[in-house]
């Protein structure tokens, strides 16, 4: 009976909730975790992120290593580089970062190292540039903390997804991370239409 | 867990109470509003017409088995995607309701015959047919303001009824399965056959969102929101 009650007091908990402001406006959490908790709940950003630790992954361990340092600085640089330009409203161009990863997981074709690499440094720098830019209000203190949430978050991120394909065993394991590149590519190109949608 | 009577009705009596206590949920997506995920996860199950072409894709590739039982799921969102990208962008695609029932007779007919033609025509054929449901879902998607969030859901639901045909389909692993596949591909290819009919009596140009509420409507409301409209 205890442990019905207790089932009882934690459901009261949950559905006694008043509204959940959850928005970012003033989190009092200061701006290394704003970047963290802006990253989690940005699908534009995180998505193209698991997508290249999976990209990574395929390719093997010693690009996994190489792409789990390089996108985060580039990350950072990228954020870096629009925080000091102050440049304001960019176009939204992460379609490009969903297709070209979603397409290279699904082809999965021998690329070397160093494509992947480049690959990475690449969206790497577009997504932080793009995030730089929205940060275009805050001071270059708080936006590079935020910057290093990211980037830390980044690291975690793209370090489990990698780290998941490599350690895949099983045959159809590597079939089914083609399959979610193929719809990573799907989304990006839906975005992409939606962008240029006739009075959008 | 010995509960007394009187323990037991207090507990439910508390339960009671605390149910009754909560807050409205304000969860419904505003009309209008197809930037969702929900309102993406909700599209491609919207007309039996999508649904039955892509349980049909996943079935046929079932059968096919490796490697057309991920190439097909593979090309059908990619090309659906396409598809989508041309109808959203405004490209004019005549006659998108009919391919969509050819999708189903034709894809139905595969099940049915068990047929095992070279992976490439079945790709191409499968890519065809994607073309005009990307297509058709694109042309006919309201106005909103988050197309990634609705992009994941209708991605993700037409992956998942692609799951569905293939966990479906892999009864026919079993002689009693093989029948059973080959009569739902008759069943889809039958299902096929109205949506053409359906297809044929349908006006060029149908308005597919609501005027007054700009609501997705199902496929099988679309005759009716023309003569609503006509009225």
């Amino acid at each position: 009976m205890r442990r019905s009650w207790f089932i009882l007091a934690i459901a009261a908990l949950l559905l006694m909730q008043a509204s959940a402001r959850a928005h970012l406006v003033t989190t009092g959490l200061g701006p290394v975790y704003d970047g963290v908790g802006h990253f989690c709940l940005s699908p534009d950003d995180s998505i193209p992120v698991a997508a290249l630790g999976l990209l990574a992954g395929l390719r093997g361990k010693r690009a996994a290593r190489a792409v789990i340092f390089q996108l985060p600085l580039a990350w950072f640089g990228g954020g870096t580089l629009a925080l000091l330009a102050h440049v304001g409203a960019s176009p939204p161009l992460q379609c490009a970062s969903f297709l070209a990863a979603g397409v290279l997981i699904a082809a999965a074709p021998p690329l070397p190292g160093q494509v992947v690499a480049a690959v990475a440094v690449a969206i790497g720098l577009l997504h932080g540039f793009l995030n730089g830019a929205a940060m275009r209000g805050a001071s270059a203190g708080s936006g590079a903390l935020a910057l290093t949430g990211m980037a830390v978050t980044i690291f975690v991120l793209v370090t489990g997804a990698a780290a998941l394909v490599v350690s895949i065993r099983v045959s159809w394991g590597r079939i089914v991370v083609r399959v979610a590149g193929s719809w990573i590519a799907a989304i990006g190109l839906l975005m992409l239409g939606w962008a240029l949608r006739p009075g959008h | 867990m010995n509960k007394s009577p009187v323990q037991r009705t207090a507990f439910f009596c508390v339960a009671a109470v605390i149910l009754l206590l909560t807050r409205q949920a304000q969860a419904h997506i505003l009309p209008g509003e197809g930037g969702g995920f929900l309102s993406g996860l909700e599209h491609p199950w919207s007309g039996w017409d999508h649904i039955c072409a892509m349980v049909a894709v996943g079935l046929w590739g079932a059968q096919l088995g490796k490697p057309a039982i991920w190439v097909l799921p593979v090309t059908f969102p990619l090309i659906m995607a396409f598809g989508g990208f041309l109808g959203l962008i405004g490209v004019p695609l005549p006659g998108d309701e009919i391919g969509i029932a050819a999708s189903a007779i034709l894809l139905g007919l595969m099940v049915l015959l068990a047929a095992r033609p070279p992976l490439a025509v079945a790709m191409i054929l499968v890519g065809i047919f994607g073309l005009f449901h990307g297509y058709a879902h694109g042309h006919e998607l309201p106005p909103g303001d988050n197309g990634l969030l609705y992009s994941i859901g209708f991605v993700v639901a037409t992956g998942t009824l692609h799951a569905l045909g293939i966990t479906i389909g892999i009864i026919h692993l079993w002689k009693p399965g093989r029948i059973l596949l080959r009569a739902a591909g008759a069943a889809i290819t039958l299902a096929g056959i109205v949506f053409m009919v359906q297809a044929f009596h349908q006006e060029p140009e149908v308005p597919t969102t609501s005027p007054a509420a700009g609501m997705i409507l199902p496929a099988g409301t679309r005759t009716l929101q023309r003569s609503m409209d006509a009225s």
